[in-house]
């Protein structure tokens, strides 16, 4: 189907009905209770950012899940994107269609710059020289180019700027051919509540396309041949074959699919700024590709997900939480159980995250899917034999 | 020509921590093969250090004056530093003045521990694993270490001023025969300056003129073959590890009164000291020392106003594009060996 073979075409299923239906699946508890309150991710802001960075590292994963060049400086294609659509919000209309089309080009035309310089080096070298780029790009947003990003305030839409294009009686925030991205339904079924919002199904339907074009070039001679780059550049050389275009497209994709996540980030909110660029930023997409399994096709949705997940809830549970989470034990255990969690949660939650990406670099080289993997072997009903040589064959090759 | 040479001292004294942060990631690299992310995390954590030494000499019992009383009415509650019963009233204020300096018989242990225990709990199963895995765990390490400290000490900067002997500034321009006022400096910086230089060469020496830092110099070298001469390299490359974690600490402890520490200065510190151990050569130990002051001074001169106007914004990206420079034309860097990580 479509081009894929049947294993290939079950997970895109998968991933299809999983963001079609999350406005419900991620909306286990009823809207009201304690549990609903501070567990449920089921809204659309959130829900947005999931398929974001579901997008972003998708493409990240396309160069350093293929190709085994790891980019410190992949944020900087995300700022591009961003600043790119936010001025055609400015200059044309609030139609994101153009807005994410040019991100997508910019961020392309950028890449192939950093790309073309950075790929002349491999390995740390390779990783220096992007998060070098990164940086400067970072530092002149923040300075020179003030004209163009507006520097430190952030570049957004204001009602003098001229949106040439902006029809009669069209909405004045980011829209869809009129309809406006924040529009949404909300169903009540007994005490659940669940919003259906138009910028969310936007955001799913790219990130559905992206998925596909990234299963696609993971079966394509393309993707093999990058693997082959990753398994032995040198050997690759000496063949008579000159692995830079390769790379080089590799590099691109990838930067345009960050390009695609900074559009559709500003179309959901039309205003950018420089931190969007900052390394931090670049080393959050590395772990989330790490987290969720490089070299993976589902790794990287999963991976953005644990971690947006745990910036959006995790960081919003308090003591009172706890209190309530806890309030069957007796008083002396609540409190000593309360405040070991404490330090995990609310403003500690990159403690959690620090350290959940360590033990997953530690013991789980190929991410959290490798780890569903293992005990999807350790349940299964075959033969202890055949799950000995499985668990095997994912040590030699973690993971895809 | 002042403004040449206050741009000089500018750049001594971000070179000089630059240099001391870049010494360390280097003697690790150069003894362990590691790339060590969490080393601005060991920087933080000599700086929390300083601040540290501060609370613990300022730890005060409370003492009840029956004989006055407060606007309350309540007699009188005065906080006394425990210290002050063995030095008296005048001698503790004086320690407390002094806790930054002071702060360098904490930091030493107490990096040389971490460094340890660094080395032999996480690092050392991370020797045969590709230089990336190496990257990430570090770079983990450094987040989880960096909010450790937030949760102990808060996301404020906290304020740890030099003593007061240290903290105003001179005129040096009188000095030279430049008019009055021309090059004024703050004394704390010189002094940094002067300290970075101490521990440069104290490790230099170690390295060059002890019998322990032939051996360790040895193993950089060839690491088999000292091992087959019968010496535990790898017991000398941990005390490596902790020396580096050290001099990383002391280079925080001492830079305490100059940015507050806070919990993300070492994030700040660590791209710009990679780029550093890059431009000067994986490996090279008086590389990484020169590059550092070279990178510093550049970035002094590049933020002078007649430069800008000729390149506005060069000031921010200079160190950047030196280094992609400089990567493309000779990847080993400005010192580095021949053969050594040039891929």
């Amino acid at each position: 189907m479509l081009g894929l073979t049947q294993k290939d075409f079950l997970l895109l299923l998968v991933v299809v009905v999983l963001t079609l239906l999350a406005p419900i699946i991620l909306n286990p508890f009823p809207v009201n209770s304690s549990l609903g309150q501070s567990f449920n991710a089921g809204y659309p802001a959130l829900m947005q950012r999931f398929a974001i960075f579901g997008i972003l590292v998708i493409g990240f994963n396309i160069l350093f899940g293929l190709t085994g060049y790891l980019s410190f400086g992949h944020a900087a294609f995300l700022g591009v994107g961003s600043y790119a659509a936010v001025w055609m919000f400015k200059l044309l209309s609030f139609n994101i269609i153009p807005a994410i089309v040019l991100s997508v080009i910019v961020a392309g035309l950028f890449s192939i710059v950093i790309g073309y310089v950075s790929l002349r080096r491999s390995g740390i070298y390779f990783s220096i020289l992007t998060l070098a780029f990164a940086q400067m790009s970072y530092a002149l947003a923040y300075s020179v180019l003030t004209p163009l990003t507006n520097g430190e305030t952030g570049l957004q839409v204001y009602p003098s700027d001229p949106q040439y294009l902006a029809a009669e009686g069209a909405p004045s925030a980011p829209h869809v051919f009129g309809l406006p991205m924040a529009e949404s339904t909300t169903v009540y079924f007994g005490d659940w509540q669940f919003t259906f919002e138009i910028g969310y199904y936007l955001c799913a339907l790219m990130l559905i396309l992206a998925f596909y074009l990234s299963i696609r070039i993971f079966r394509s001679p393309f993707g093999m041949m990058l693997r082959a780059i990753k398994s032995n550049q040198t050997r690759m050389n000496y063949t008579g074959l000159n692995t830079k275009p390769y790379m080089l497209w590799a590099f691109i994709i990838s930067g345009m699919y960050a390009g695609l996540a900074g559009g559709l980030l500003a179309a959901m909110d039309p205003l950018t700024g420089a931190e969007r660029m900052y390394w931090t930023a670049s080393g959050e997409i590395v772990v989330m590709a790490i987290l969720g399994g490089v070299g993976t096709l589902i790794g990287p949705v999963v991976g953005s997900g644990v971690i947006k997940y745990l910036e959006n809830i995790v960081s919003k549970i308090n003591d009172n939480v706890l209190h309530g989470a806890f309030n069957a034990l007796p008083d002396g255990l609540e409190n000593v159980i309360i405040k070991i969690i404490h330090p995990f949660v609310g403003e500690g939650w990159q403690l959690t995250l620090g350290l959940l990406f360590m033990v997953v670099v530690i013991f789980l080289p190929g991410g959290l899917v490798q780890g569903g993997q293992r005990l999807g072997a350790l349940f299964s009903r075959r033969s202890r034999n055949a799950t000995a040589a499985d668990r095997d064959a994912a040590r030699q090759k973690p993971a895809e | 020509m002042d403004a040449i040479i206050l741009q000089i001292l500018n750049g001594l004294d971000k070179g000089s921590a630059y240099a001391l942060i870049a010494l360390g990631l280097t003697l690790i690299f150069g003894t362990l093969g590691v790339v060590n992310f969490a080393h601005g995390a060991l920087f933080m954590i000599g700086a929390f250090c300083a601040v540290t030494m501060q609370r613990l000499l300022t730890l005060s019992h409370t003492v009840i004056d029956p004989s006055q009383t407060d606007f309350l009415g309540n007699p009188l509650q005065t906080k006394v530093p425990y210290l002050a019963s063995v030095f008296g009233t005048e001698g503790a204020q004086a320690l407390i003045t002094w806790s930054v300096p002071l702060s360098i018989i904490l930091v030493i242990p107490v990096m040389l521990f971490v460094g340890w225990a660094m080395e032999r709990g996480l690092i050392k199963h991370f020797y045969k694993r590709p230089h990336a895995d190496q990257i990430l765990v570090t770079f983990g390490l450094a987040i989880v270490l960096q909010e450790i400290i937030r949760a102990i000490y808060g996301a404020n900067p906290i304020q740890s001023p030099a003593p007061p002997m240290f903290s105003g500034s001179i005129d040096i321009g009188e000095y030279l025969g430049f008019q009055a006022n021309a090059i004024v400096y703050p004394i704390w910086r010189l002094v940094y300056f002067a300290f970075s230089a101490v521990i440069i060469a104290a490790v230099f020496a170690f390295l060059q003129f002890t019998t322990f830092g032939m051996v360790v110099r040895a193993g950089m070298a060839d690491r088999e073959t000292v091992g087959m001469l019968g010496i535990d390299i790898d017991k000398r490359f941990t005390l490596m590890f902790g020396l580096a974690a050290a001099v990383a600490g002391l280079a925080g402890a001492m830079y305490a009164p100059i940015v507050s520490p806070n919990y993300h200065m070492g994030m700040d510190f660590l791209v710009l000291s990679f780029v550093v151990v890059v431009v000067g050569g994986m490996g090279s130990l008086p590389g990484a020392v020169f590059a550092g002051f070279l990178l510093g001074i550049l970035q002094g001169f590049a933020s002078m106003n007649e430069v800008k106007a000729v390149l506005p914004g060069i000031d921010q990206i200079v160190i950047y594009l030196v280094a992609i420079i400089i990567l493309l034309t000779r990847p080993r860097g400005l010192m580095g060996r021949a053969g050594v990580m040039e891929d």
